[in-house]
Parts: C-alpha cells; structure tokens; sequence
C-alpha cells in the first residue's frame, strides 16, 4: 500500500515540477502560412537549442492563422497575403514580413526539358484565362523559337483550397492584365475561368507530374522536389529571368517597403533586371495591445533572432530573407506592440 | 419503511426488492429513453446551426443562389449550381454503373453461383465496403485518372464525340480527372452496399414460390424477372436509394479526382465540383462571413438532399419487409 502511495506522490510530484518548468519558459504559439511553415520548423529547432524556447506553430493556412489570431486563441498568425489597413486597424493588429520566396510555372510537356520553356505574365495569364488551349499556340512559339511545341491541348492546373499562393500568382496576373482584374481578381481562392483545382501544392506538383500537357504555378521547394518542368520568365524590365534565390532575392530587395503602410507590398512583378515576376511573401500578423505582453515579446525575441541567425536555414529551403534595411524598419515599428504605455519589446 | 431496507433485509422483505428492482427499470427506462432522444436531438441540433449558419448567405442571395453558377470568392458572389449539377451528374453516372453490376452479382450469389463460391465472392464484395474512401480517392488518382486520359477518354472522344447529341458529353480534351472519373471511383464504392441489400432482399422470395417456377420449367432468367424482381420491387428500390445516398454525400474520394472547378459544363470529361468537394476543399480558408455561409448553405442543401433519399429508401424498404 504504502509502496503504491509512494509512485503516486512521486509522480505528482514529478508532474508538477515538470508544470512549473512548462510555464516558466512559456511556448511562442502561431498558426497561419503554410508557405512558411518548413521555414518555421527549421527556425524553431534551432531557436530551442539556443534558448530552450519552443515554438508551436500550427501550419493551418493563411485564412485559418488569421482567424485564429484574431481570435487571440494564438500570439501571432502568419499570411500569405497582408491584411489591408483597416482590417488592422480595427482589430489593433500589426504585420511585418518575414520571409519571401517564389512562384515558379511548372509543366510536364513530352520533349521539353525543365527550365527550357520561356513564358511571360500575358501568356501565362491567356493561358490561365483558357484563350490559349495548345502548346503550339503562335504566342507561346514566339517566345520559344528552339523548342519544339507539341500540338497538344493545356491542361490548366491550379490551386482548389484556399491559398496564398494563388492569392500571389493571381495578383501577379492582375498586374499584368486588366481582363483578368476585372474578371477574375485577386485573392486566396478566386472563379478560375478554365483548368482543374488540385487541393495543396503537394497535389498541384503532382498533378502537373502525372497528367500530360499540365502546367501549374507553385513554390519553388515543391517544383525542386518534384524534379519537374519549369518555365523561365520574362520580367517587368523584359529580361528573362530563372528562377533562383538570386532573382527572388532581387524582387524583395527592388520593392518599395519603406513607402508602404503596414508593409504592405506584394512583390510581384517588381522592377529590376533580375527580379523573378512572380515572387512572394509571408507576413507575421499580431496584436499591438497584446492579452500576454510576456508571451508576445518571447515572440517578438523569435523573429529578432530569426531575421538575425535564421538566413542559413532559409536559403537552404530556397527562401529569402528579409533585407537587413528592412529588417531594421520592421523593428523599429515593433515600439507599437505595447503593455501598459511600454513597448513589449525594447530589442537588444 | 425507509430506504435503509437494502441488503439482508430485501431478502426477508419481497416488497423491497420489488420495489429495487422496479427503480432499477425506471432508471433503465429513462436512459434509453434519453439516449433515443439524443439522437433527435443531435440531428435537429445540426440542422438548426446549418440553417443559422446560413443566414448571411441566403438573405443576400434568396433563392437564386440555387441556380447561380458563378461562384467568385474574390468578388464576393456564390451560386451553387454547379456543386449541385456535379453532386447529381456524379451520383447518376455511379448509378448507371453500379445498378446493374450489382444486380448481376446478386444474382449471381443467389441463384447461379456454386455453394462453395458463394461466401468467397460475398465477402470479397462487402470488404470494398470496408475500404477507407480516401483509398479509393488515392487509387482514383494515381492509378484510374492516367488510365483514363491515356486510354479510355481518347477512345471515348473519338468514338462518341462526334455523334450528335450524345457526343456532347464525350467532347473536350482528356484531363484523366473530371466527372467520369468521378462517377467511375463512386460506382465501385457503393457497389458493395447496392448488392448486399439486393442480395438480403432477393433471399426473401418464399422458397415454395420460387421452387415452382422452377417446377414449371422457367429458365433462372424467366425465374429472375418474373418471379424475383417482381416480388422485391419496392426492397430494390430501396437499395439503391441507400447506394444514391452514399454517392451524394461521397466527399474525399470524390475530392480528389474530379477536378474541383466551379463549371457547369455538358461534357462528362470536363472537370467540376460535388457540394462536398466545395466544402472540403475551402472551408480551412474561407475568408469573410458571407463565404463561411455560403458553403454552409452548400452544406444545407445536400442535408436536405441526403435526407430526402434516405427517407424515401427507408421508406420502401420498409414497405417490402410488411408483405
């Protein structure tokens, strides 16, 4: 009996130091993006090694890391697509970047080698909007000379969830022609005028590898992965361009984030004779009057740290980091997260 | 006479452990009845948030919302008839497959097959209804959807496609996925359910009717459609309304190979959408209440649906089992 009474005690006992321990390093919990999501859990491997801090991060989708930060259910939620400033400001958030990275045109045409295919943002956006249905389409032929089109219809591939992907592809699209902003517009999930909907960028990449003819857009990593056809691209400044950390790197550095409000730049189709078309990014979203001052500045010491220590990881999954002048004005704009009059977060 | 009168004494005093026993049954009759209301509860319960849930969408769209086809996340204008046109075309194509298939093997069990045959077969038929249907979406996907556009949909183009009238469901190009595939993967998944309810009801035609038509001389043929079908009419029906039901609400298999696009479109190769597929693949990310209600409405409407067939087959199932 009393041998009993003995595991029990120790074991609560046990439980409650291991408790105590619980709250006095407290977990940074976000949910949102799951572009970000691989960068994310790298970061958060290393950060608790460092610090034995943890990170909690739920990889629900854009829409789904809003609502919940919204809700303040999580410190911080993480999207694809920036939320405009009255959203903000009615809610008393704020958002940053944190990330960027890039969408890549992806095919799987008989003969046509990765990377040898050139497209720019008026064919793809015909071919998106069902005017262009053959790959030997004159259009597509003008831009590629040497390479032999097959005369097979496009199987248009795009995303059927909810995504912030296709939220920055068909901003790009809408950039570029007025037909498609007027009929289609830009959002996470929009009325697709042709193709098929494949649900997440695992099953676009394998849709596009599976079905003959396809062509999808997708983040870089899955069309790596895949090992599938990808187009290069024509720019705003007409250069083409391929897609590489470098032109990604080249449209982040080229946007305007200093002029934007609430950093409010989509960095598609940015000036610059390297800058890749069609590049993104994603946004960390959270409450300038936080419910637990504590546990938004554990997190804000994340993303210092990360900005900071976290580029060797992110460029090994083929994201950008944020630019060190950049980073610098996202920091000083981290005075308005406060607690009682005082900044959360006084950096160090 | 108190409650103190348990143990040794309900032994001395029967009308204790009368008593005893009869607050035993009621307690007992309380709890089946709570869990039947339960039940009632649950469902009414689901059915009241579906409707409440709705509201923003049915106030701003009415009752056009049943037959609008465009369904534009990004400007804020939802329509379900595509969803309900898919959900239709699919459950149709399944049924045009999988009725008479599943009449063939229940045939088949019960009146030609070989008695030693006949447990093989029929539990080889009810464990496809064990399979997870996420499987067959996989299947449907990896293996069926090359299948078809390498194969089956050139053909089917070629052939049928110039034909007048009929050729319009047989045109377009050959995506692999869109409503045929989607019909096809749904047919094999309630062909299990259809058979095994024909094969209960074919077991239920008198032996002394069957035995003297075979008496008479009838082949199983003439036995088959002038005795059997006869006689369980109503239960057939029934079993396919139970398989129609299935296939209406089918939501991962289904999301996977038809092609997810808000299209009505007469080909049968074309992609489009089930009311399932919509909510599944946007409901994670749907921003903006009048989206969240849309696709609950969505969800509405397939309850009433669902509701209406299983009722129905209930109904004339039942209607068999009393002759």
């Amino acid at each position: 009996m009393s041998f009993i009474k003995t595991i029990v005690a120790g074991t609560a006992a046990a439980a409650f130091t291991l408790g105590m321990a619980a709250t006095a390093q407290a977990d940074i919990s976000g949910a949102g993006s799951s572009f970000i999501y691989p960068v994310f859990a790298k970061w958060g491997e290393a950060y608790n090694k460092a610090t034995g801090v943890k990170l909690n991060y739920q990889s629900i989708g854009s829409g789904g890391g809003i609502k919940q930060v919204t809700a303040k259910t999580v410190t911080f939620g993480a999207s694809d697509k920036p939320l405009d400033d009255a959203t903000l400001a009615k809610q008393g958030m704020t958002q940053f970047p944190m990330i960027s990275g890039g969408i890549v045109m992806m095919y799987n045409i008989d003969g046509v080698k990765p990377g040898q295919l050139v497209l720019d943002g008026k064919t793809v956006e015909k071919i998106y909007m069902g005017d262009i249905t053959k790959w030997n389409d004159p259009a597509i032929k003008a831009l590629n000379k040497d390479v032999t089109l097959p005369n097979e219809p496009i199987v248009v591939v795009h995303r059927s969830d909810g995504s912030g992907t296709t939220f920055n592809f068909t901003n790009y699209l809408s950039k570029i022609s007025k037909d498609w902003d007027d009929q289609v517009g830009s959002d996470t999930a929009v009325e697709w005028p042709t193709g098929l909907g494949a649900k997440g960028s695992e099953g676009v990449a394998n849709m596009v590898k599976q079905t003959k003819g396809a062509i999808g857009y997708n983040e870089y990593a899955y069309v790596i992965q895949n090992k599938l056809g990808y187009s290069k691209m024509i720019n705003k400044d007409g250069k083409v361009v391929s897609p590489s950390l470098e032109t990604f790197a080249s449209a982040a550095a080229n946007a305007d984030w200093k002029g934007a409000k609430n950093f409010h730049v989509i960095i598609t189709d940015q000036p610059g004779e390297k800058s890749w078309p069609i590049a993104a990014s994603t946004w960390v979203i959270i409450h300038k009057d936080p419910k637990d001052p504590k546990a938004a500045a554990a997190a804000l010491k994340f993303f210092d740290w990360a900005y900071k220590n976290g580029k060797p990881e992110a460029k090994a999954l083929d994201y950008v980091a944020i630019p060190d002048n950049v980073v610098k004005l996202i920091e000083a704009s981290w005075s308005d997260i406060k607690a009682d009059g005082k900044p959360v977060y006084a950096g160090n | 006479m108190t409650m103190t009168t348990m143990g040794p004494d309900a032994a001395r005093d029967p009308n204790a452990a009368t008593r005893r026993l009869q607050r035993q049954d009621r307690v007992f009759f309380w709890l089946a009845w709570g869990s039947a209301t339960l039940v009632v509860v649950v469902l009414l319960g689901i059915l009241f948030s579906l409707v409440w849930e709705s509201i923003p969408a049915v106030r701003t769209f009415g009752l056009s919302f049943l037959w609008t086809e465009r369904w534009s996340p990004a400007k804020e204008i939802f329509g379900a008839l595509a969803p309900i046109y898919g959900t239709i075309v699919t459950s149709v194509i399944a049924m045009v497959i999988a009725i008479p298939l599943s009449f063939g093997i229940a045939i088949f069990l019960t009146e030609i097959c070989p008695k030693p045959l006949r447990r093989p077969i029929g539990t080889a038929i009810e464990l496809l209804a064990g399979i997870p249907s996420i499987i067959y979406g996989l299947w449907g996907f990896f293996v069926l959807a090359p299948l078809m556009q390498q194969f089956v949909q050139p053909f089917l183009i070629d052939v049928l496609g110039p034909l007048p009238i009929v050729g319009a469901l047989f045109s377009g190009a050959p995506y692999g996925i869109g409503m045929l595939t989607a019909g096809l993967v749904l047919a094999i998944m309630i062909l299990p359910f259809i058979t095994s309810v024909t094969r209960d009801v074919f077991q239920t035609v008198p032996v002394m009717l069957r035995e003297s038509a075979y008496g008479m001389g009838m082949t199983t043929w003439e036995v088959m459609r002038h005795i059997v079908i006869p006689y369980t009419r109503l239960g057939l029906v029934g079993g396919v309304m139970l398989g129609l039901g299935r296939a209406l609400g089918e939501t991962m298999a289904v999301t996977f190979v038809i092609g997810n696009a808000h299209r009505v479109k007469a080909s049968l190769m074309a992609p489009g959408t089930t009311i399932s597929a919509s909510i599944a693949n946007e409901f994670a990310e749907a921003s903006g209440k009048l989206y969240s209600a849309s696709l609950v409405e969505l969800g509405l409407i397939l309850f009433v649906i669902s509701f209406t067939v299983l009722a129905l087959a209930k109904w004339l199932i039942g209607r068999t089992e009393s002759y």
